[in-house]
């Protein structure tokens, strides 16, 4: 097999006819600006209009389920911050859940609030980051991004402060944390959360009536409820085309019944709703952040019978899902009895919910594609693993 | 050119300078790279481009999607043998003078994936790599430092001689072998030009260089 890809290829429109014009078949990646890391799309043109498109995985296939076979339990845990790199807490969170599960750990509610914080700080910088580079791909360059990042790096300063770690951190236990909050952070969160509204303000003032957005994104990309159910997509692209499913509700996994948020739905399912439902979702973390930060009990943060060297659940299968940034992550186990699972096997929402990038992309134009595919937010860490 | 004379001629508002301190100063304030992220270290990449760490002070804020544009090629996360062709296949479209900084751990070794079936150990097998950065992912700061280090390697090379850079030698290569897929692996598993796999120099107890006791 030859390595060498045409970038682009013509081909005739409908075989035997060669006076009725021609398509032209283009390599949109792995290296692109807009394709959010190593992705490729076949795309087959008519004009500037969009025939065909075919997605190619693999570009950073890491072999995460196989290693994870291999290793302890535990060994798997660093394994998971690199899943969807943006998110490595919710990630740690949903393959410690899977653990408890497997092997019956119950959580003390100091960590249980910890997770919560951590997490809904996670999808907050998700959804801003994600936000800055969707505006990026459509020709922002730079402000939103910017301003994403900067309040990005004050949430990096709190996982820092926390874990040791900016970005791979490590965190989760099973059966709580590693490390109790340092002294001082919940008030630097605080004032962390405290700083947020205004960003956003800014940022709704900045973007959501902007003429260009709008322009590039309503009616753009539109998903509709029957076919965004049928293909199994989750978290905000879901909600963006009206369907009532959050596992932070659906679920209640940790204490999530203790916190009142509401759920931003969208309407149209087009790439504006999936953006605004995302700025909307921001607003929710928010309100749950500010409630965790001033509930959160003192107590341990681990539990003490749970054993972390030579840990061996019980022969057995378990399924846990959360709700992370992206959508509904997975980790599905079984265990033999051993020290390390027999099967592992993760339900990535990036890749289930790229499946239904051609159908989003037909009939478009070529320039609409990267705005769809942003609105998508995929992170090929997670779609390939 | 005598320092101090150098500085005399300051105070009267003459520069002096050599053709090289000026074509080096030129080059090495003016690295742009390349717009590639590959995993984890790519948002490591962003984020030390963004407002707080601000790689524009160092002159390298200009990220090129375009080969044909870029000096400097950011080999941010792991290269999975599927990618690997890909990644030479750039480097080779990259216009000379080009440098590489291999990013975290991955790109360097494999990095926590080594073990993997489909991860290469390590981009310097096919490319050469100017700088490398440990770490998993390396911070901001250690991307600034990696450049900062190549920074200083430029200034320092001469532009005649036998040391100087490989874009002033006719005959040196610009070009590198781009792997392909073999029956097994990628063929070649590495470039020997570039890449030699390290000799452990093993002596058993008691034995000299002859084998006898």
């Amino acid at each position: 097999m030859s390595t060498a890809t045409e970038a682009i290829r013509i081909i005739p429109k409908s075989p035997g006819a060669n006076d009725e014009g021609q398509w032209l078949e283009v390599s949109m990646g792995p290296q692109h600006p807009s394709t959010h890391g190593v992705f490729r799309m076949d795309v087959v043109l008519d004009g500037e209009r969009i025939v065909k498109l075919k997605p190619v995985f693999g570009y950073l296939h890491r072999n995460h389920e196989k290693i994870a076979e291999n290793e302890s339990y535990l060994g798997s845990m660093p394994y998971t911050d690199r899943l969807d790199y943006f998110c490595s807490l919710t990630n740690n969170w949903a393959y410690a859940l899977a653990v408890e599960k497997l092997a019956g750990i119950q959580v003390p509610e100091r960590a249980e609030y910890i997770r919560i914080i951590t997490a809904e700080l996670t999808r907050f910088q998700n959804h801003a980051c994600l936000i800055g580079f969707l505006t990026q791909d459509m020709g922002a360059s730079g402000t939103p991004l910017m301003y994403a990042f900067r309040e990005r790096e004050k949430i990096l300063d709190l996982f820092e402060s926390l874990t040791g770690a900016r970005m791979m951190c490590n965190y989760m236990r099973f059966g709580g944390c590693r490390v109790d909050l340092p002294a001082g952070w919940i008030e630097q969160a605080r004032a962390a959360v405290a700083s947020f509204p205004r960003f956003l303000d800014e940022f709704e003032q900045l973007l959501a009536s902007n003429e260009i957005l709008m322009a590039r994104t309503q009616g753009v990309g539109v998903l509709s409820k029957e076919f965004a159910v049928n293909a199994g997509v989750s978290g905000p692209v879901l909600r963006a085309s009206g369907v009532n499913y959050d596992v932070r509700k659906a679920d209640k996994y940790g204490i999530y019944d203790r916190f009142a948020f509401k759920i931003p739905l969208g309407e149209h399912g087009d790439t504006y709703d999936r953006y605004m439902v995302r700025l909307l979702e921001m607003r929710e973390s928010l309100k749950i952040l500010e409630l965790a930060l001033r509930d959160i009990p003192a107590g341990p943060i681990v539990d003490p019978k749970t054993k972390i060297r030579g840990f061996r659940p019980k022969p057995g299968e378990a399924y846990a899902h959360i709700e992370a940034p992206k959508g509904d992550l997975g980790f599905y186990l079984i265990s033999d009895g051993s020290s390390n699972p027999y099967r592992y096997r993760v339900r990535p929402p990036s890749l289930v919910n790229l499946t239904v990038l051609e159908e989003l992309c037909i009939g478009h134009n070529v320039a609409d594609v990267v705005v769809i595919l942003g609105s998508i937010d995929i992170v090929m860490g997670e779609v390939d693993r | 050119m005598d320092e101090n004379l150098k500085s005399e001629l300051r105070k009267q508002g003459i520069v002096a300078t050599t053709l090289q301190e000026l074509y080096n100063w030129g080059r090495k304030n003016s690295l742009w790279p390349l717009n590639f992220g590959l995993a984890c270290c790519a948002i490591e990449m962003i984020a030390a481009s963004m407002a707080r760490y601000d790689m524009a002070r160092f002159g390298a804020e200009v990220f090129r999607p375009s080969p044909r544009q870029a000096d400097l090629m950011i080999v941010a996360g792991t290269v999975t043998k599927k990618m690997a062709p890909q990644v030479v296949r750039l480097y080779n479209q990259m216009a000379e003078p080009k440098y590489v900084i291999s990013m975290g751990a991955c790109a360097i070794s494999g990095g926590p994936f080594k073990q993997g079936y489909n991860v290469l150990k390590g981009i310097d097998r096919y490319i050469p790599v100017d700088v490398y950065i440990p770490g998993c992912p390396p911070r901001p700061e250690a991307l600034i430092d990696a450049l900062m280090t190549l920074q200083k390697m430029i200034d320092r090379q001469p532009l005649t001689g036998p040391d100087r850079p490989r874009h002033l030698q006719a005959d040196a290569p610009s070009e590198f072998i781009v792997p392909e897929f073999g029956a097994h692996d990628l063929d070649p598993s590495q470039n020997p030009e570039v890449w030699q796999a390290p000799l452990v120099n093993i002596s058993l107890a008691g034995t000299d260089d002859a084998g006898n006791d």
